[in-house]
C-alpha cells in the first residue's frame, strides 16, 4: 500500500537556488533515497544526486534531511510521520554544484596531506606480527566510509574559515588509525597539533552523533591524540629535555 | 565548429578507465614503472563497487590450515569454475594471491588476526581450506582504501566523476580516450599510449541485482567498439542470497560470510534443504549429514564441508527450486539462519555489516531471527577476451583486468576469488602495459580529430534533440527483458525473445533524449550508459543461446547437464564489419599437463605429493 507523501528538495547550483515541493507515492520498506529516485524518473529527470550502493557502505548519499546530515540510502521513510513534509537539502559545509550534490573536493586534498603508513620490517619469518586485540580500535577506524557527514557537523569545518586550521574528525581518525596502527614507525604527533589541528576540536561530539558507522571519533580517536599531544608538548621534563637535549620522546 | 584544439587534453602514458580495486592497483603498477598514469573514476575516488565486497579475498596463505597450497587453491578455482577457466590465469592467480595479499598489509591493510598474531583467513563455499583473508565484512571498504591510501602519493592523475565514453585509435592501435566531467558537463581529452579497462560488470542490465549504478558495462562496450572480443558473457553469477525484503533493497548482498560462519538455509518448513541438492561431483567431499556437518563446524578436520557452501550456482539454483515448488519464505526466498547457530556476540563480532544492515533496512536482528534471502545478479564471469600473463586484448594497447576481463573464473566464480583477482590481474595489467609502452617503436599513436568530433556529437544530440524517448524508462523496459528472457534458468525461446527485446530497445535508444543542461545530469547519464548496458546485454544473451548445455552459472533448462564437447569451446563476440554483433565457439587452447593433472586429481593424491610434485612455483 502506497501513500502519497510531500517533499521539500532544494534544486539550484552554486549562484542559487530554491526548495521545490514534490508529491510522490511512497511505497512500504522505502528510504529517502528510493523516494528522491522516484522523483527524478518520473518528475525532474535531471535531479542532481550522488549515490552508488544504497546500503550504506559507500557513503556517497550524504544531505541534510529535516536539517540532520544523513545517509539517504540508510533513512527508511517509516521514521517520519505520514503527515511530515520532508526536506531535503545539500551538506551545508561544502560548496553546491547541483541540488543535492556538492564539491567535497577539500576532503579529497586534506587526506592526500597526511603521510601514508611508514611500515615496521617485518619479522624473520617473513611476517608482520599483530593480535587481534591490538588492531580492534584501528579497525573501528578503519571502518570510516567517508560520507562525510562528521565533517558537514563540525561547527569548526562549517564556518569554512576553520577549514584552512583543522582537517575534521575524518582525517582526525585517520591520522588515529596510523598513529595507533601497530606497524606504522612513523612520528605523526608534531603535524597532528601543528599542521592538522587537533587544538581546534572542543569536543562537542557532534561528529560521533551523526557517524553511520558508529565510530566513536571523539572519545576514541580525537581525545586520544590530544593526550598524546598534550603529553608530548605541555610535559615538562619532555619540552626541558626536547629544549635541552633535543630529545624526542617516541611512543 | 568544435575545434578539438580548445578541450582541455591531457597527455600522459597509461589511462585506466575505472578505479575499483583492479584499477587502482593497476595504476599503482604502471605508475611504479615509470608511466605517467591517469585514472578515470566514474564516481568520488573510493565509492566504487568493491566497496560492497563483504567476505574477504581468497590467497593460500595457509595461515589458519597448513594444508592449504597454490595448487590446492587453483584445483578448487577450476572446479568451482566447472574447468571453463582460462587455465593460465587460474594459476597466476593462486600463484601471485598471497603475495597481493601482504603487499596490502604493507601498504596498511588492517586484516583479521589469527591468535598467532597473523592474517586470519576464512571458509567460504566452494574453498576447501580457510582461505579468505578478511576484515569482519566490510573486507572490500578495507582493499579500497588502503589502495586509494597508497594510490594518491603514486603521482597517479585522478580525475574523479569523469565517464569515459569513447576510446581513440591510431590505426590499429590505442590512442587515446574521450571523457566528460559529470560535474560540468565538458569533455577531457586523454591522449596515451595505452588504456587499462577496469570497469567491472553490467548487472544494471537486471532488476534484481547487488551492483550499484555504475555496473552498466561500459567497458565491455567500450572495447567492443574498438574491435576488442568479448568472451564467455553467458556466464552471469546470481548470488544465492541477496535481500528480498522490503522491495526497495531487493538484490542487496548477504555476506556469504554468514554461512562460512555457520548460517544454515531453510525453507518455510524448517527443512534444511541443501542436503537434497548435492551435486553428484561435489557428493564425496561433502557433508551428508546435519551431525557431520556440524562437527565441520565445531572444527572437527576430518568432517566434510555442510552443502551451504556448495558453489554459487547450486545454492542459487537449489533456493530457486525451493521457491517453485511452493516451500518458499513469505517474499519468495529462503531462510538464512545464523541466529540458532552462533551466539548474538560473535555475530556481531564476525557480520557487523550485515547486523547493521538488516536492522536498518529490514528491521531484523539476525541475532535473534532468520533472514529472507535469494538470487541476485552478482557477477559477470565473461568479459573482454585478454591474454593471460599480459591482460592485454587484441587491440594493441588496450588492456582489461578485474570483473570487465574474461577467463579467470570460468563458468562460475568461487566467492573470495574476486578481490584477489583484482589486486592480481590489475598489477599484470599496468605490468603488461607498461611493458607494451617500452616495446612500442615508431610514431606515438595519435588520434584524428574526426574521432573525437564524432563521439562528441554522438554524446550531445541526446541533449540537443527537440523530443525522444525517456532513458530512465528504457532502461526499466531492459531489466524486464532481462529478467523474463536471460534469467538464472534460460531456455532457447525465452533467449530468442530476450534478443528481440534488446534488438527493439537499441532502435530506440537511436533518438534518446535527456532534458536539461549537460551539467551533472544523471538523465544525460543513464541515456550514455544505456550504449553500454544494450551491447552488454546483446551479448550475454546471444551468447547464451549458443551454448547448448548448462554449465555452471550458465542453466539451460532445455539442456541440461554439462556436456562434454562445449567444455572445449568459449563464447567469443565481436563487432562485424556490418557492424552486428558476430558471436562463434572458438576452440580452447590445451593446458600444460601439469595443470591439468592437478585440477582433476584426488585431493589426497594432491597433498601426498603423488600428483603435482613437478609443477613450477613461479
Amino acid at each position: 500500500m502506497s501513500t502519497r507523501r510531500k517533499f521539500r528538495i532544494w534544486r539550484g547550483d552554486k549562484e542559487g537556488g530554491d526548495f521545490k515541493e514534490f508529491d510522490v507515492d511512497v511505497d512500504p520498506g522505502m528510504v529517502v533515497l528510493d523516494v528522491l529516485h522516484r522523483v527524478q524518473a518520473q518528475q525532474a529527470n535531471d535531479l542532481a544526486i550522488r549515490w552508488n550502493c544504497k546500503a550504506g557502505k559507500c557513503g556517497s548519499c550524504s544531505m541534510e534531511i529535516n536539517g540532520r546530515p544523513r545517509l539517504s540510502c540508510m533513512t527508511r521513510m517509516n521514521a517520519f510521520a505520514e503527515d511530515e513534509t520532508i526536506t531535503v537539502q545539500p551538506l551545508k559545509t561544502f560548496p553546491v554544484i547541483k541540488d543535492l550534490v556538492t564539491d567535497v573536493s577539500w576532503n579529497y586534498a586534506q587526506n592526500k596531506r597526511i603521510r601514508p603508513l611508514k611500515p615496521k620490517p617485518r619479522g624473520a619469518d617473513g611476517e608482520h606480527r599483530m593480535y587481534q586485540e591490538d588492531v580492534d580500535r584501528v579497525q573501528e577506524f578503519r571502518k570510516c566510509i567517508e560520507c562525510y557527514l562528521c565533517q558537514d557537523t563540525c561547527h569548526v569545518l562549517r564556518d569554512r574559515d576553520g577549514q584552512d586550521r583543522f582537517v575534521g574528525p575524518r582525517f582526525m581518525i585517520r591520522l588515529a588509525s596510523l598513529e595507533m596502527h601497530p606497524l606504522d614507525d612513523d612520528d605523526r604527533i608534531p603535524e597532528i597539533k601543528k599542521e592538522f589541528g587537533s587544538g581546534m576540536c572542543n569536543i562537542t561530539r557532534c561528529c560521533t552523533e551523526v557517524c553511520p558507522e558508529h565510530i566513536n571519533i571523539t572519545d576514541n580517536g580525537i581525545i586520544p591524540l590530544k593526550e598524546r599531544v598534550v603529553d608530548r608538548y605541555f610535559d615538562p621534563i619532555v619540552y626541558l629535555g626536547q629544549k635541552l637535549f633535543g630529545i624526542s620522546k617516541r611512543r | 565548429m568544435l575545434d578539438v584544439s580548445e578541450l582541455k587534453t591531457v597527455e600522459v602514458d597509461v589511462v585506466v578507465v575505472g578505479a575499483g580495486g583492479a584499477g587502482l592497483r593497476a595504476a599503482i603498477e604502471s605508475s611504479a614503472l615509470g608511466m605517467k598514469t591517469a585514472v578515470l573514476s566514474k564516481s568520488l575516488l573510493g565509492k566504487a563497487h568493491t566497496v560492497m565486497a563483504e567476505g574477504g579475498m581468497a590467497a593460500a596463505m595457509g595461515n589458519v590450515d597448513k594444508r592449504d597450497s597454490w595448487k590446492v587453491h587453483f584445483r578448487d578455482t577450476m572446479r568451482g569454475g566447472k574447468f571453463l577457466n582460462l587455465w593460465r590465469m587460474a594459476e597466476l592467480h593462486a600463484k601471485h594471491a598471497p603475495s597481493r595479499v601482504k603487499e596490502l598489509e604493507e601498504w596498511g591493510a588492517v586484516f583479521d588476526r589469527t591468535k598467532e598474531g597473523l592474517i586470519s583467513q576464512r571458509n567460504f563455499g566452494g574453498h576447501r581450506y580457510p582461505r579468505l583473508a578478511h576484515v569482519g565484512d566490510r573486507t572490500g571498504l578495507e582493499l579500497i582504501r588502503t589502495l586509494q591510501d597508497h594510490g594518491v602519493h603514486q603521482g597517479i592523475d585522478f580525475e574523479m566523476e569523469c565517464t569515459a565514453l569513447t576510446l581513440l585509435k591510431d590505426g590499429e592501435k590505442i590512442a587515446g580516450v574521450l571523457a566528460y566531467y559529470r560535474e560540468t558537463g565538458r569533455f577531457l581529452l586523454l591522449r596515451a599510449r595505452a588504456v587499462i579497462l577496469a570497469t567491472g560488470g553490467a548487472g544494471k542490465a537486471w532488476r534484481v541485482t547487488s551492483n550499484s549504478w555504475e555496473y552498466t558495462g561500459d567497458g565491455t562496450y567500450l572495447a567492443y567498439e574498438a574491435g576488442a572480443e568479448l568472451m564467455d558473457l553467458e556466464f552471469t553469477q546470481f548470488h544465492p542470497t541477496g535481500m528480498v525484503w522490503p522491495l526497495s533493497v531487493r538484490g542487496i548482498l548477504v555476506t556469504e560470510g554468514v554461512r562460512g560462519d555457520g548460517g544454515i538455509l531453510l525453507n518455510k518448513d524448517g527443512k534444511r534443504f541443501m542436503f537434497e541438492y548435492v551435486p553428484e561431483k561435489f557428493a564425496a567431499e561433502t557433508a551428508d549429514t546435519v551431525e557431520e556437518a556440524t562437527r565441520w563446524l565445531d572444527g572437527d578436520k576430518n568432517a566434510r564441508r555442510p552443502p551451504e557452501l556448495l558453489t554459487r550456482d547450486v545454492v542459487a539454483r537449489s533456493i530457486r527450486a525451493e521457491v517453485k515448488a511452493g516451500r518458499g519464505s513469505p517474499h519468495g526466498g529462503a531462510f538464512l539462519d545464523i541466529a540458532s547457530r552462533r551466539p548474538a556476540d560473535f555475530i556481531k563480532r564476525r557480520l557487523p555489516g550485515m547486523y547493521h544492515q538488516f536492522k536498518e533496512l529490514a528491521e531484523v536482528d539476525i541475532t535473534k531471527e532468520p533472514m529472507e534471502v535469494g538470487p541476485t545478479l552478482h557477477y559477470f564471469m565473461g568479459g573482454i577476451r585478454v591474454d593471460a600473463d599480459t591482460q592485454m586484448t587484441r587491440v594493441p594497447g588496450l588492456f582489461a583486468c578485474g570483473e570487465c576481463g574474461a577467463g579467470m573464473h570460468g563458468a562460475n566464480r568461487l566467492g573470495g576469488n574476486s578481490l584477489s583477482d583484482l589486486i592480481v590481474f590489475g598489477r599484470l595489467a599496468g605490468k603488461g602495459a607498461a611493458e607494451y609502452i617500452r616495446g612500442l617503436t615508431g610514431q606515438t599513436p595519435r588520434a584524428d580529430d574526426e574521432q573525437i568530433k564524432v563521439a562528441i556529437r554522438s554524446a550531445t544530440e541526446i541533449l540537443n534533440r527537440e523530443s525522444g524517448e525517456n532513458p530512465y524508462a528504457l532502461h526499466d523496459k531492459l531489466q524486464d527483458v532481462m529478467e523474463e528472457g536471460v534469467g538464472i534458468v534460460r531456455t532457447e525461446d525465452e533467449l530468442k525473445a530476450g534478443i528481440s527485446g534488446i534488438e527493439a530497445l537499441k532502435e530506440r535508444a537511436k533518438t534518446m533524449k535527456a532534458t536539461g543542461t549537460s551539467q551533472y545530469n544523471p538523465g544525460w547519464h543513464e541515456a550514455l550508459s544505456m550504449r553500454s548496458l544494450l551491447v552488454t546485454a546483446e551479448a550475454v544473451a546471444r551468447a547464451a543461446v549458443i551454448r547448448q548445455e548448462s554449465r555452471g552459472a550458465h542453466t539451460r533448462i532445455d539442456y541440461e547437464g554439462e556436456r562434454d564437447e562445449w567444455v572445449k569451446v568459449n563464447i567469443v563476440s565481436r563487432k562485424g564489419k556490418d557492424g552486428q554483433m558476430e558471436v562463434e565457439k572458438v576452440v580452447r587452447a590445451a593446458p600444460p599437463k601439469y595443470l591439468e593433472e592437478i585440477a582433476n586429481s584426488k585431493i589426497e593424491d594432491l597433498e601426498s605429493g603423488k600428483v603435482g610434485a613437478d609443477a613450477p612455483n613461479d
